[in-house]
């Protein structure tokens, strides 16, 4: 340590508060978030390649033999797109708040805490970085869309993105909200093989809503309002969309609500110290 | 301003049904290197967790620079440091960009954040390193990385959890001349915790806790002089018996702890010559020797330093969380 230098150390300044501290916390919480996804790069190959490969094999796995009911002239492949694109942003999107855990567990999160920082700032920086992350490898998917003859037009390429926002942003407050109570890695992947399933599977993603308890299911997974909502905005220039769907505006509300709530339930639970923080 | 950095007052602190803390009251003067000292399970980390606002107060008070902890928690979090004692820094972004994430959490930013960082970086040390990933420095120049860190925003409270951990001897030298530096020239108040008696002796003042109590509070040369001139410490097969013997024959009090005689004697070396042929052949070794601040604590807490050594401190008795205010 240069102890001469120390010498030269100014008087100490009056550390004031500033306007927009808060978001300048949330900028650089985000920054970090998307600093460390760019320097692992397997964590993008994985967030890519396995979509791709549930995309590519289960539209032609399914080609000959799914048909929408009420004369569907949808194609699975069609169909299944807005799923994928769902669900490559709801994999991404939970993943990313792992790092929680990581930051626990490394000591990083504890100086967070201790910091001058509100909490929504902390919530957002972590939910707007693992957003980000997670459009990228979605939106990349969305080009390929050209290769399907969708024509979505400028508002429905702009209403996609804004509802994969919202739904990034609520699927990185879910993964929040979990992870800020976990101490393992490997606990968080168990609950989330637990919870992420399902919640995409009942999405219809693979299947329009069904009768019975499983079609109930699905009208109560927020999800599915994320995957109707994509898929009315990228056929919103016409062609078929006999696909069981909620309507557009119930989407946009549910999506909405669904993206507040979480939020709010991060601020709540960042309040919590947990046994993790206490180590 | 307020002459007093740091008062406490009558502050408990339970996890679960086990009690960490009990009401303890102190303060701290401003420019003043605080030591709590204290075996594992002591409570100081918990004090620690307090003062830093990691966790809430239970019960009793705490201001930094006048400020409550509970009340005006925002306003204390800008003005103190927090050196923790797992480094909080980021592995995998560089040292240049850990100092400007504090910043920015800090509400630095612009010419005003790099001059500081710059700052900081040359007097740790650490120009070279700056565009190297964190992962990569040594334990000791992450520990600088941490002290840069908590130092960006010029705190006047310097709160340090062991922050030795991890140090090499040389490394701790260095760590000690830089905060008695800032001590010196900038008037920080430095409060650190330790579990190390040999650190103990560099602070101004220390506080022993042990199990939950202060049971010390004083500088380290005025609590070793508290004990009456030297110690005698006499290993022997039957140390219930010797004592008694010492008690009836010489009248003196000794106290057997961790199976050794110790007793405090004016003239140590003169009743050893006294001592010896009347304790016969079961006596393996007879020690004499001026106070240490183990003998301090041994003196009040009637156990050995180490003594205590299951980890107690931490979350193993901790209810699932505690909710903030």
């Amino acid at each position: 340590m240069n102890t001469s230098a120390a010498t030269q150390v100014q008087p100490l300044a009056e550390a004031a508060p500033r306007l927009g501290q808060g978001w300048l916390a949330v900028w650089s919480l985000g920054l970090r978030e998307w600093l460390r996804f760019v320097r692992q790069r397997n964590r993008l190959a994985g967030a890519l390649g396995q979509p791709l490969l549930f995309w590519l094999f289960f539209s032609e796995g399914f080609r000959e033999t799914f048909q929408l009911p009420s004369q569907g002239t949808m194609a699975f492949r069609e169909f299944f797109f807005p799923g994928v694109l769902v669900l490559i942003l709801l994999f991404t999107a939970i993943f990313t708040t792992i790092s929680i855990i990581e930051d626990r567990r490394e000591g990083f999160l504890q100086a967070v805490l201790v910091a001058p920082v509100p909490s929504w700032a902390l919530v957002l920086g972590k939910l707007l970085g693992g957003t980000a992350i997670a459009l990228v490898g979605t939106l990349v998917f969305l080009l390929l869309g050209v290769f399907l003859k969708l024509h979505p037009g400028v508002w429905g390429v702009l209403g996609t993105v804004v509802f994969l926002f919202l739904s990034g942003l609520s699927l990185t407050g879910l993964g929040f909200v979990l992870a800020w109570r976990m101490d393992s890695v490997q606990g968080y992947h168990a609950v989330m093989s637990v919870v992420l399933f399902p919640l995409w599977l009942l999405s219809g993603a693979f299947f329009p809503p069904p009768p019975g308890v499983l079609g109930y299911l699905m009208m109560i997974n927020p999800m599915t309002y994320a995957v109707g909502g994509v898929r009315r905005m990228l056929f919103l220039q016409g062609g078929p969309l006999n696909s069981g769907d909620p309507p557009l505006w119930l989407c946009w509300v549910v999506t909405l609500a669904f993206c507040g709530a979480m939020i709010l339930l991060d601020m709540a639970v960042t309040r919590t110290r947990t046994q993790g923080d206490l180590r | 301003m307020s002459e007093t950095a740091v008062q406490i007052d009558q502050v408990s602190f339970r996890y679960g049904k086990r009690l960490a803390l009990d009401g303890i009251s102190l303060s701290i003067a401003r420019g003043e290197v605080f030591l709590f000292l204290g075996p594992n399970g002591g409570g100081k980390t918990t004090l620690f967790r307090l003062l830093c606002t990691l966790i809430p107060l239970q019960q009793g008070s705490i201001s930094i620079l006048g400020h409550d902890v509970s009340t005006q928690g925002d306003w204390v979090r800008r003005h103190i440091g927090v050196v923790f004692q797992a480094p909080s820094v980021d592995g995998k972004l560089t040292v240049w960009e850990n100092l400007r994430h504090q910043g920015y959490l800090y509400g630095l930013a612009g010419r005003e954040l790099r001059l500081r960082a710059e700052e900081a970086l040359e007097h740790l040390g650490l120009q070279d390193r700056r565009n190297d990933p964190v992962e990569t420095l040594s334990g000791g120049l992450r520990r600088r990385v941490e002290l840069a860190k908590s130092l960006l925003h010029h705190p006047q409270v310097l709160l340090m959890d062991e922050p030795s951990t991890g140090l090499d001897p040389a490394a701790r030298s260095d760590l000690w001349n830089y905060l008695n530096l800032l001590r010196d020239q900038q008037q920080l108040t430095v409060v650190m915790t330790t579990h190390l008696l040999e650190e103990a002796e560099k602070a101004d003042r220390l506080a022993i806790l042990d199990r939950g109590r202060l049971v010390a509070l004083d500088s380290p040369g005025s609590l070793r002089s508290q004990i009456g001139g030297d110690i005698i410490t006499i290993e022997c097969e039957q140390p219930e018996q010797v004592a008694l013997l010492l008690q009836e024959k010489f009248q003196l009090s000794p106290t057997v702890v961790d199976h050794t005689v110790r007793l405090e004697h004016a003239q140590g070396h003169q009743l050893v010559a006294q001592l010896v042929p009347a304790l016969g052949p079961g006596v393996r070794s007879i020690t004499v020797g001026k106070p240490t601040l183990e003998d301090v604590f041994i003196q009040r807490t009637g156990h050995r330093f180490w003594a205590n050594q299951e980890e107690t401190t931490s979350a193993s008795h901790l209810s699932r969380e505690t909710d903030l205010p």
